[in-house]
């Protein structure tokens, strides 16, 4: 892969087809719903996080997940690529249907679902191991046998980090800032070329500035992939979201562009919310 | 609201010289138990070596046990044998035991069954180390024909080892981050593969410190050994009549009748004559060389280790 001097937009989606020898269908128009959930509810032995909650993710779009703590938007994150699976007590019931493949049949496994769905964690939590090696790993161990310098450098590139530590890849990524930490974990992710990048509050630990890089890099990220955002920071989804979804006890209360809700909010609770009255 | 409150700060009573007596109390009593271990290893150092002094060359590595000639004696057979022993049981204890920890902690859910192993295993490790020796002699000795050899030795030092490597290294395993952990799954990555890239190199430093030290421990008994019909003394070494081929005599070794140190030095003790306490007296220097030695090897792997880390 020697498309290195391309523009940045393009360059994700050229690699993704040259990745995928067995893309799983056509290229789809925007719009499509990529995530559906239905009727979902996630129960912690009695306690109920999630409550039948029912919602279309879209492709190319960032969607924000917003609800003062405790709503279960993190839940509900993690129910997307099964992450719930190791919380012990951790009951799903409802379906979730990611690229027509309900996630939670028996058939599904949820290993090779996670390749597809990305995940970047609340805490930067890059590996213990050299910059290269975080952005390969995952490649590696599900079987990449293309060209790995050219598709950790695409990755670093393409998470903005690529000028920043271009010349210590082999330095031990814990030496990194929390801001480009946090970016390398974001390439970490899009070395599988994922679907779906969950980000799970990916600001809340780090300064206004790296925040402000951060949302750049999402606003980007959406030409190629699908965003889902959780975040207790209401300007930040109103800043880097397409629709916004907020949650409160457990429940959709309200989903919707995220311009309307945040102009022309139709639940009280959702305007209260949104003023800053509560949460 | 509140009446004439007359200053906040009043409220505060701070007693800071108090509380920086205590301070050096406590700094002073902990350098003082800390002095008192160094002084008491020390003169047990010292006075071993002021004991074996005369004894303490080559020679005495070299050379067989003698009951005749007590001044030409040494400890090659039992250093041989003690050797074989920790290897031979590290090399059994240390993949059952990090695979069991690995297995309790990254695989067994948290079910009843799962806490009843862990209660067993921490009740094993505080078995007394003779019980061992009992159970390696019916079990490994005499039902499974090993006899007194330094196979059925090992393998009941495995025993008596394995609790405790299992419980220091589920300590590592469990100490490691757990965001590590789901890092790797959010990848696609597979339990194993989790446990092989992540998980396992982070725990390396805990798990070795614990092998390390059960080690020691295995090399330092006397009583299991003892049951299991080590021998008092040899005057020949473990194999040495068997011919043929490596293998051969690696299965001669490993089935051969042997001597360790800690009672090579017990049998040296028993002797009124004072030549023989000073032949257990350079033993002792050979037994805590031996542990410093195996302490190295471990710190060693370990520096080796935290720099390959870092690529």
């Amino acid at each position: 892969m020697v498309i290195m001097d391309q523009p940045q937009g393009s360059l994700a989606g050229a690699a993704k087809a040259e990745m995928r020898p067995s893309p799983v269908s056509a290229p789809e128009p925007a719009g499509e719903t990529i995530v559906r959930i239905e009727n979902l509810t996630i129960r912690y032995g009695d306690f109920s996080a999630v409550k039948n909650v029912s919602l279309d993710v879209y492709r190319n779009q960032a969607t924000a997940l917003i609800g003062p703590s405790g709503c279960g938007k993190s839940t509900l994150l993690r129910a997307i690529n099964r992450m719930n699976d190791f919380v012990p007590n951790c009951q799903v019931d409802g379906r979730i249907v990611v690229r027509g493949r309900s996630i939670y049949d028996p058939g599904c496994d949820p290993v090779d679902l996670r390749r597809h769905i990305g995940m970047v964690f609340q805490k930067p939590n890059p590996f213990p191991k050299s910059i290269y090696r975080n952005v390969s790993w995952g490649a590696k161990i599900n079987g990449y046998r293309g060209d790995m310098d050219a598709l950790v450098e695409q990755c670093l590139r393409r998470a903005g980090l690529w000028e920043e530590v271009k010349d210590k890849l082999k330095q031990v990524a814990l030496n990194l800032s929390g801001g480009q930490q946090q970016r390398l974990c974001i390439a970490r992710a899009l070395a599988l070329q994922p679907d779906v990048l969950l980000m799970d509050e990916p600001c809340s630990a780090l300064d206004p500035i790296a925040t402000a890089r951060i949302e750049d890099l999402i606003d980007q990220l959406k030409t190629d992939y699908t965003v889902v955002l959780v975040t207790h920071n209401m300007q930040q989804a109103a800043r880097v979201s397409d629709r916004t979804a907020f949650l409160y006890m457990g429940e959709l209360i309200e989903v919707e562009d995220t311009h309307v809700l945040f102009t022309h909010p139709r639940h009280p609770r959702t305007q209260a919310y949104i003023t800053g009255r509560f949460g | 609201m509140t009446s004439a409150a007359p200053s906040i700060s009043m409220l505060y009573q701070p007693r800071l010289a108090r509380r920086k007596a205590c301070n050096v109390v406590f700094y002073v009593t902990g350098a003082a138990v800390c002095a008192m271990t160094v002084a008491l290893l020390a003169t047990l150092i010292g006075v071993v070596l002021k004991d074996g002094w005369t004894f303490l060359t080559v020679r005495f590595v070299t050379s067989f046990p003698s009951r005749i000639e007590p001044e030409l004696a040494g400890v090659k057979p039992a250093l041989f044998g003690s050797l074989c022993v920790v290897l031979m049981t590290g090399v059994i204890s240390v993949p059952l035991g990090v695979g069991a920890a690995v297995y309790l902690s990254e695989y067994a859910g948290d079910s009843r069954l799962n806490r009843f192993i862990q209660l067993n295993i921490a009740n094993l490790a505080g078995v007394p180390s003779i019980v061992y020796g009992l159970l390696g002699l019916a079990v490994f000795v005499r039902w499974l024909h090993l006899g007194s050899s330094i196979l059925a030795g090992s393998l009941t030092m495995s025993l008596l080892v394995l609790p405790v490597i299992i419980i220091s290294a589920r300590e590592a395993i469990a100490a490691v981050p757990q965001s590590l952990r789901q890092a790797a799954y959010a990848l696609g990555a597979t339990r194993w593969q989790t446990v092989r890239a992540h998980v396992l190199p982070s725990a390396l430093p805990g798990i070795l410190t614990g092998v390390i030290l059960s080690l020691s421990r295995a090399v330092g008994e006397a009583a299991p050994l003892l049951i299991v019909g080590a021998a008092a003394f040899m005057l020949s070494m473990p194999g040495s009549q068997a011919g043929g081929g490596a293998w051969n005599k690696l299965v001669a070794i490993g089935t051969d009748n042997f001597a360790v140190l800690p009672i090579q030095i017990f049998n040296w003790c028993k002797e009124p004559d004072v030549v023989f306490q000073q032949l257990a007296a350079a033993g002792i220097v050979v037994l805590l060389a031996a542990l410093l030695a195996m302490n190295s090897v471990a710190v060693g792997i370990r520096l080796w280790h935290q720099r390959k880390r870092t690529w």
